[in-house]
């Protein structure tokens, strides 16, 4: 279901060098949307004093999780391997239901079309959507 | 039974005044197909569905978007009854085409991607959280009647 091409790897990588100088503001954009359209989620983050989408601590964690995103970009020949340590960090610290993985891909995809929606094109929507599958799969690799 | 602040109906339709019902039915639909291809298998009539440039350049595929987003225009105007206003098309999508539910969810995605290349950052995360409360009520009136 989720083997990236060398097509997808690099539609990946063409529209993630356009995109990555926002990517700042992709990581909190798109986990605010995730904390506001699917509230479920705040049950991550009740020990941060402000759960709201757009307090402090909310946008430092879409920017750390953006980060990783850029790490997986780089790393997209290999997710399994280079994705191990989040992996074992999701699996076995964080315990994160891997089914919220797809939501905030999900709000990602929402924030690059709103952000870049010429370069979106239905293309780059699917082998972004790859990516992402693949790396949520990566990354609930050590959960059982 | 999904219950709607005038907040939220004023915000539905506002969102809606910006879609062109030609524009972003197509986009939707064809996202729909590219990015989930086993959909292909609903439209065994519209010829060649099989790459991204023949769903873009695929007439039926055009013609068909504008019709699920003019269904979707019953839903803004009825928007406290969709159930009721979706139990013929529910009913038709199950045992007529036979489609598995689940696919109405990828729609709905696609449909709010679709908006968000178009309305941009009108779609900020108070109205996305809206606009999904309304097409999970479409998605769920979509259902309702496969039993």
């Amino acid at each position: 279901m989720t083997t990236l091409t060398a097509k997808d790897k690099d539609t990946v990588k063409a529209f993630w060098a356009k995109v990555s100088g926002k990517a700042e503001d992709i990581g909190k954009q798109s986990l605010a949307r995730m904390l506001a359209v699917y509230p479920q989620t705040k049950t991550y983050f009740a020990h941060w004093k402000d759960q709201s989408p757009d307090g402090a601590p909310a946008r430092k964690h879409g920017i750390t999780v953006m980060n990783g995103v850029a790490d997986a970009v780089s790393k997209i020949d290999n997710l399994t391997a280079g994705l191990l340590e989040l992996s074992e960090l999701h699996a076995f610290t964080l315990r994160v239901d891997p089914a919220n993985f797809k939501i905030l891909a999900h709000n990602m995809l929402v924030v690059m079309a709103i952000m870049f929606p010429i370069e979106f094109t239905p293309e780059v929507h699917v082998a972004m959507d790859k990516f992402l599958a693949s790396l949520a799969l990566a990354l609930a690799e050590k959960y059982r | 039974m999904v219950k709607f602040t005038e907040k939220e109906r004023s915000t539905i339709r506002a969102i809606w005044e910006k879609v062109n019902i030609d524009e972003v039915g197509p986009d939707a639909l064809a996202r729909v197909l590219i990015v989930y291809p086993w959909t292909e298998r609903y439209f065994g009539t519209f010829g060649d569905i099989f790459t991204a440039s023949a769903v873009l350049n695929n007439d039926k595929v055009r013609a068909h978007g504008k019709v699920v987003l003019k269904a979707l225009d019953e839903a803004v105007k009825n928007v406290d009854n969709i159930k009721k206003t979706y139990a013929y098309l529910s009913r038709l999508h199950y045992e007529v085409f036979h489609v598995d539910p689940d696919n109405f969810r990828l729609l709905a995605d696609c449909i709010t991607i679709a908006i968000a290349c178009k309305v941009k950052s009108a779609l900020d995360p108070q109205v996305q959280a809206t606009w999904k409360k309304f097409l999970s009520a479409v998605v769920d009136a979509m259902n309702s009647q496969y039993y």
